[in-house]
């Protein structure tokens, strides 16, 4: 039994096509996260879950049961907004218990659950208070609590972050994780953030124009990448795409970059399909953290590059080099020193890479 | 070389000084006079209102009155005691409370539902619907007059409070509900959608969580309507006459009845009678107006 099931899901706002073909399933206790740039259909893909917005094709079920005719306040599901969403006029104690007074939940009860939600969230000190009168933090405990004293099937969080300061982010964040480590709530999550999907997440779904470009587990998304868009997307700076063909004699694969004059070995890489790669358009992708200035790995290849631009940003740099006027960017400790405009030797980790399809973007 | 820079700036200090206040001062002059300006015409009124027919003929516009004689005020709100041709303010006075106060109520009750309704139940042509009431905002109010005619009359409440309170109503709602679809369109939508997950319907979501916010812009609805209602002179001389009538087509009658000798001081009474209730509401109310109509936006 699947807790949560979207099958073949499409979804229209007029002309417009927000969601394609959309297929995702979650076992119980998983936290999924979909992450996209905005406008992805991201945020509507979690509103139709909630049953928020109409479906235009597809179905969406819940233990197997289809919900897509089901009222939101059927579903067994709870939600986390951006704004909090914490209703103005009501003190904390009010806000918390509103869902459970409508659907008549006995006093009792819903006292019991108010006093356990407000302990576990440490709000209990806070009952009689206004929103207004809340922190940011505060706030969003509160609007968690109000999803938590629902005992939900599902929790779906909207971007429940991005309203805080930076700090503030990363605790709450922490606290969300544990938050689940507990509960063991399957979970819905949607944020534009990678350092927040891929430290939440059991699984991340990445969404662009409407349509999951890869759901796989944090490494997957981060070492295989499926296509240039998922590469693209996730790691800061993200990964260099560098323009060239691969060459293939006797039992030996390399690259060549586009007007370099040297060949890359491709040993040990993992092809989905080991034939026609003769003269293929390809992108060569290596993540920043993997280009080295000292070497190693016995299988490092060493490249001389030339140094065009740093940035320090404290802990580390961030250098551009010129590779046959390609960007490739490098990421080193800020104690290692390097010359501009002058020829420098790095290493590549070749266990790292990623190669593309240049017509297709995906992975091969 | 120091000291020659320093100097200089303290001229230039003492300069700009010196002209900051002679412009506090210009406007403080300008701020003054016009206060006169506006206030001249209520000294008039009062003053002439406290004196008798006597002191107003011997003495001039601004002549403050001998003592405070509020005989005119009781003509003006009870009459004189005799019977035919005795018009006062007192039963016109009732009519228009009658009047403003239901139509008050509705018009600003539908303006808050059909702003709800705009702004967080979104259908399809919902902003055809909200243009074409605007629409009615600049419709002049002689425009309508034949056509609200017969609609009373088929309805069978013409020359009637019932009737008025409805043309008010319909034509209060245009401005209600742009002033309840421009408040609410700050409200985070995503209060709507928790309160549906939470289970509350469209009227529950609505008088539990929309209305407990809508203070501010309850006021401003209820100041504008209210004033426009009671200040209402072309409706309620086309629509009703005789008893039915509102205050102020009253006042116009007594003013313009008046049989032999002009009694300023009546007429000045009577004229600040009909004023009060719409000035009462306004220093009730009134800081919240500025407020309402500039905020709007909840801080969530």
């Amino acid at each position: 039994m699947k807790t949560l099931k979207i099958d073949e899901l499409s979804k229209n706002f007029g002309t417009t096509e927000v969601l394609r073909k959309i297929n995702l399933e979650i076992d119980e206790g998983n936290f999924l996260v979909l992450l996209g740039p905005s406008g992805c259909g991201k945020s509507t893909l979690l509103n139709i879950i909630a049953g928020l917005e109409t479906i235009n094709e597809g179905n969406v079920y819940i233990d197997d049961y289809n919900v897509s005719k089901v009222e939101p306040k059927d579903r067994n599901i709870a939600m986390v907004f951006q704004s909090y969403a914490l209703y103005p006029s009501m003190n904390v104690r009010e806000n918390m218990i509103f869902g459970l007074k409508q659907a008549k939940v006995s006093k009792e009860k819903i006292e019991e659950q108010l006093q356990k939600v407000s302990k576990f969230l440490q709000v209990d000190a806070l009952l009689e208070r206004k929103p207004s009168q809340l922190s940011g933090g505060q706030r969003q405990r509160v609007a968690i609590g109000r999803a938590l004293v629902r005992e939900p099937r599902i929790f779906l969080f909207d971007e429940p972050l991005s309203n805080l300061d930076a700090k503030l982010r990363v605790e709450m964040r922490r606290e969300i994780k544990k938050l689940h480590q507990q509960l063991k709530t399957t979970v819905v999550y949607v944020t534009h953030d990678q350092t927040e999907a891929m430290s939440l997440g059991t699984n991340i779904a990445i969404m662009n124009h409407g349509v999951i470009q890869q759901n796989d587990t944090p490494e997957n998304i981060y070492n295989k990448p499926s296509n240039t868009f998922v590469a693209d997307f996730i790691g800061s700076p993200s990964m260099n795409l560098i323009k060239g063909n691969l060459k293939q004699s006797s039992n030996q694969i390399s690259f060549v970059a586009n007007g370099s004059n040297f060949e890359i070995p491709i040993n040990g890489y993992d092809f989905k399909e080991k034939s026609n790669l003769e003269n293929k358009e390809v992108y060569f992708g290596i993540r920043p953290e993997h280009i080295f200035s000292k070497k190693s790995n016995e299988g490092d290849f060493e490249i001389n590059l030339r140094a065009d631009l740093s940035e320090y940003i404290g802990h580390e740099q961030i250098m551009t080099f010129d590779y046959e006027n390609q960007e490739v960017l490098a990421k080193f400790p800020s104690t290692i020193k390097i010359e501009l405009s002058k020829n420098t030797k790095l290493y590549f980790d070749l266990t790292q890479i990623s190669l593309f399809d240049a017509k297709t973007e995906e992975r091969i | 070389m120091q000291d020659k820079i320093h100097t200089s700036y303290k001229q230039l200090e003492q300069r700009s000084k010196y002209t900051n206040m002679f412009l506090r001062w210009f406007l403080y002059l300008v701020l003054i006079l016009f206060a006169l300006y506006f206030i001249f015409p209520l000294y008039v009124m009062i003053v002439t209102s406290l004196k008798t027919m006597e002191e107003i003929r011997q003495g001039t516009l601004l002549t403050w009155p001998s003592g405070l004689n509020f005989d005119s005020w009781a003509v003006a709100w009870g009459g004189r005691g005799y019977g035919a041709g005795d018009t006062f303010l007192k039963p016109y006075f009732w009519n228009s409370i009658k009047m403003v106060v239901p139509a008050v109520f509705f018009s600003t009750f539908i303006g808050a539902m059909t702003g709800y309704v705009l702004t967080k139940w979104r259908f399809k042509g919902d902003q055809w619907v909200f243009l074409f009431l605007l629409f009615g905002c600049f419709i002049p109010f002689q425009a309508i007059l034949l056509p609200m005619a017969r609609t009373l009359g088929v309805l069978g409440i013409s020359n009637s409070v019932i009737g008025l309170v409805l043309v008010h109503t319909v034509y209060g709602i245009p401005f209600t509900t742009l002033f309840f679809r421009n408040y609410y369109i700050s409200v985070p939508t995503e209060l709507v959608k928790a309160a549906r997950i939470d289970g509350a319907g469209f009227f529950k979501i609505f008088f539990k969580i929309l209305l407990p916010i809508s203070a501010p812009i309850i006021v401003v609805t209820v100041i504008w309507q209210f004033t426009q209602i009671w200040n209402d002179f072309l409706f309620g001389s086309t629509f009703s006459f005789g008893e039915a009538a509102p205050i102020q087509v009253a006042l116009n009658n007594m003013v313009l009845s008046s049989t032999s000798v002009k009694e300023y001081n009546v007429d000045m009474a009577s004229a600040i009678i009909a004023g009060v209730p719409t000035l009462i509401v306004y220093v009730l109310a009134g800081k919240y107006f500025i407020r309402g109509l500039t905020s709007g936006a909840v801080k969530g």
